[in-house]
């Protein structure tokens, strides 16, 4: 077991190193469109001499080598520089931050769980039949939908209509002050609606595929109820897949949902990082990206290893292919 | 024999059509008989049974003409998508849906629906040239990885690791930003984001196959490389590799609606179903038909890949890992 978690953290490293130099070379001068230093000063007209020292502060003058050991040194440390525009450090920021998106995350992720492994069950148990039908027709139409469209048709009824009808209606922007709960049901349902729907198709097929194990028939030989099988037998097995999807996705929502959150102007990490696009503030944009980039690679490190206990064959059977 | 029984009889003689088949279902093989088919023959007669897949196949024809043929019909009869008649701004602009212009007309008083053909263009260039990429950087690294293997393997699986690190949707942004949003930069960036998956498919394909007698066979015979790879192992591997392809032109459309929402694909005036979107966003309570039909498009179009995808792993029997 910790051979195997050693080996899978020492993978972690060549694609750390790869992943900050893609970054790096996005903060580098002259790459991106625009002079990193007359978007910090803006319109206002700078002398030559406070230019040069701005460059030189901001160590725009040293090599591309040198700049990147200092910036991963930086980064070592937490600091992930200054923004261009907000007079504010990027750690900071993203403090600020992190904890809305983890609320939105983890509400979107309790969706999914009780819809979409409450629609799977339902689909094996009664395979073929109607719900089974409309659930398997319904998680094909939710995987071809942008995301960001769902948010908007549903903002525009639950949000504009609803209103105007007269009905109760929902908050379609930001999350309140103070936050609470109505702020969040929208936002949450667009964020979890494909993954709901994958790990929907998951739990039915690992369903099936249980149901038709000699464990299960031994079950039902014995004369345990078919509620009782599923239960006690079919459920156990089928969840593994399921728990290592949801575990994936966890990591990806927390990586920032940048889509909804721009959707419905969350202030998240994600409509931190897009409104960074816009206003082209670059280091906020990269560094939201490293912090994201790290948040994922070590959730995905922890499901990696969850799942290696929970399941022996993956820490004998060598590199999964 | 009774009546019923007869009737199966038939049906059954009807539907085997190969040797193979008359002998599975336990008829007296009738001769003479037509030759076993190619696997794309079957491919093809197996496909045109599922319903959802020819549905899909449909609505992608009926986009693909649509859009190939926009500038002959979509000006005259619906107005010009991009340019603006200044002086009918002010009375044309955020008119809702009538008969002269069937989605509405948007802020500058252009014609929705003539906008959302001319959209179908960019969502299909972006699709195939995207997936033209992918398939052309997967073949080429999954080659490398699968059929020499050793350190070539791993570093193209490490290489692949680091792809995958990355969130999808912030990796392209990222791309997008060193290369400028463009529509070519567009598909250029979800064409690289998408080799690592082709590349892991076609290695194991590659894997699974490389073992089989005829490729010793070619090598024996003095074979190149590159000979044994094009005709003997791609062909065997190539099942899963359409498949695959087909499945991800819906997901490059997704994914260039997405970055053209986020202003990080392509630019106005130049309609795409995603800047669409962005611009009808604005305009959420004053005009909400602007969002419908660009949003119902991407998800039609979209959705026919997927079933398309899915008829066709089933009539190819694919086995796919999700």
């Amino acid at each position: 077991m910790l051979k195997y978690v050693a080996r899978r953290i020492l993978q972690m490293i060549p694609v750390f190193f790869g992943v900050t130099i893609v970054l790096f070379i996005l903060r580098a001068p002259g790459v991106l469109p625009g002079d990193p230093i007359e978007m910090l000063t803006g319109d206002r007209v700078i002398s030559e001499t406070t230019y040069n020292q701005l460059v030189s502060k901001h160590g725009l003058d040293q090599p591309l080598t040198t700049q990147y050991v200092t910036y991963m040194k930086n980064l070592a440390r937490g600091d992930l520089g200054q923004s261009y525009k907000k007079n504010r450090s990027v750690t900071e920021i993203f403090v600020e931050k992190y904890p809305y998106t983890a609320r939105l995350a983890l509400a979107a992720i309790l969706i999914e769980v009780v819809i979409g492994i409450g629609v799977g069950i339902i689909s094996a148990v009664k395979r073929y039949s109607f719900w089974d039908v409309a659930g398997t027709l319904s998680t094909s139409i939710l995987v071809s939908l942008p995301v960001f469209w769902l948010g908007m048709l549903m903002q525009i009824l639950f949000g504009v209509y609803f209103k105007k009808w007269g009905l109760p209606y929902l908050p379609i922007s930001g999350m309140g002050n103070p936050p609470d709960l109505a702020h969040l049901i929208l936002p949450a349902i667009t964020l979890a609606s494909v993954s709901t729907a994958y790990v929907a198709r998951i739990m039915r097929s690992q369903m099936i595929d249980v149901s038709q194990q000699d464990y299960i028939r031994t079950a039902e030989a014995k004369g345990l109820s078919g509620g009782a099988v599923v239960r006690r037998h079919s459920l156990k097995n089928a969840l593994i897949p399921v728990v290592t999807f949801i575990g994936i996705d966890l990591g990806a929502m927390l990586a920032g949902a940048i889509l909804t959150e721009t959707v419905f102007n969350w202030p998240g990490i994600g409509y931190e990082i897009y409104l960074a696009i816009i206003a082209r503030d670059w280091p906020i944009v990269t560094g939201g990206v490293v912090i994201v980039v790290i948040a994922y690679m070590f959730i995905n490190l922890l499901v990696d290893i969850s799942y290696a206990f929970l399941d022996p064959r993956i820490r004998y059977g060598g590199e999964a292919a | 024999m009774s009546n019923s029984d007869h009737k199966h009889k038939i049906d059954l003689e009807q539907i085997a059509e190969t040797v193979e088949e008359q002998v599975a279902y336990g008829l007296e093989i009738q001769g003479p008989v037509r030759p076993t088919r190619t696997l794309w023959r079957d491919t093809l007669r197996r496909l045109r049974k599922n319903k959802l897949a020819v549905v899909g196949l449909i609505w992608i024809s009926l986009v693909v003409v649509m859009a190939v043929t926009a500038d002959l019909w979509v000006t005259p009869l619906l107005g010009d998508p991009i340019a603006l008649d200044t002086t009918k701004v002010a009375e044309q602009r955020l008119k809702p849906p009538s008969w002269e212009h069937p989605f509405g007309t948007d802020n500058l008083g252009r014609d929705v629906a003539a906008r959302v053909v001319y959209g179908a263009q960019v969502s299909l260039r972006v699709g195939i040239l995207a997936v033209a990429i992918s398939v052309f950087l997967g073949l080429f690294f999954g080659a490398i990885a699968g059929f020499y293997g050793g350190l070539s393997d791993t570093l193209v699986m490490r290489l692949a690791d680091v792809f995958f690190a990355f969130p999808y949707i912030l990796f392209a942004i990222a791309m997008i930003a060193i290369l400028g949003p463009s529509e070519t930069n567009v598909f250029i960036a979800i064409g690289i984001l998408g080799w690592p998956s082709i590349a892991r498919v076609f290695r194991s394909s590659i894997l699974s196959v490389k073992e089989n007698e005829y490729v010793d066979a070619a090598r024996a015979l003095g074979a190149s490389d590159v000979r044994i790879l094009s005709r003997h192992i791609l062909p065997n591997a190539a099942a899963p590799i359409i498949v695959y392809a087909t499945m991800s032109i819906g997901g490059a459309i997704l994914s260039e609606a997405a970055l053209s929402f986020l202003g990080m694909g392509v630019q106005l005036p130049q309609p795409s179903w995603g800047n669409m979107l962005a611009d009808a966003r604005s305009m959420m309570v004053v005009a909400p038909w602007l969002m419908i039909w660009p949003g119902f498009a991407i998800l039609t179009t979209v959705l026919a890949f997927v079933l398309m995808g899915d008829g066709l792993r089933d009539a190819l029997d694919v086995k796919m890992k999700d």
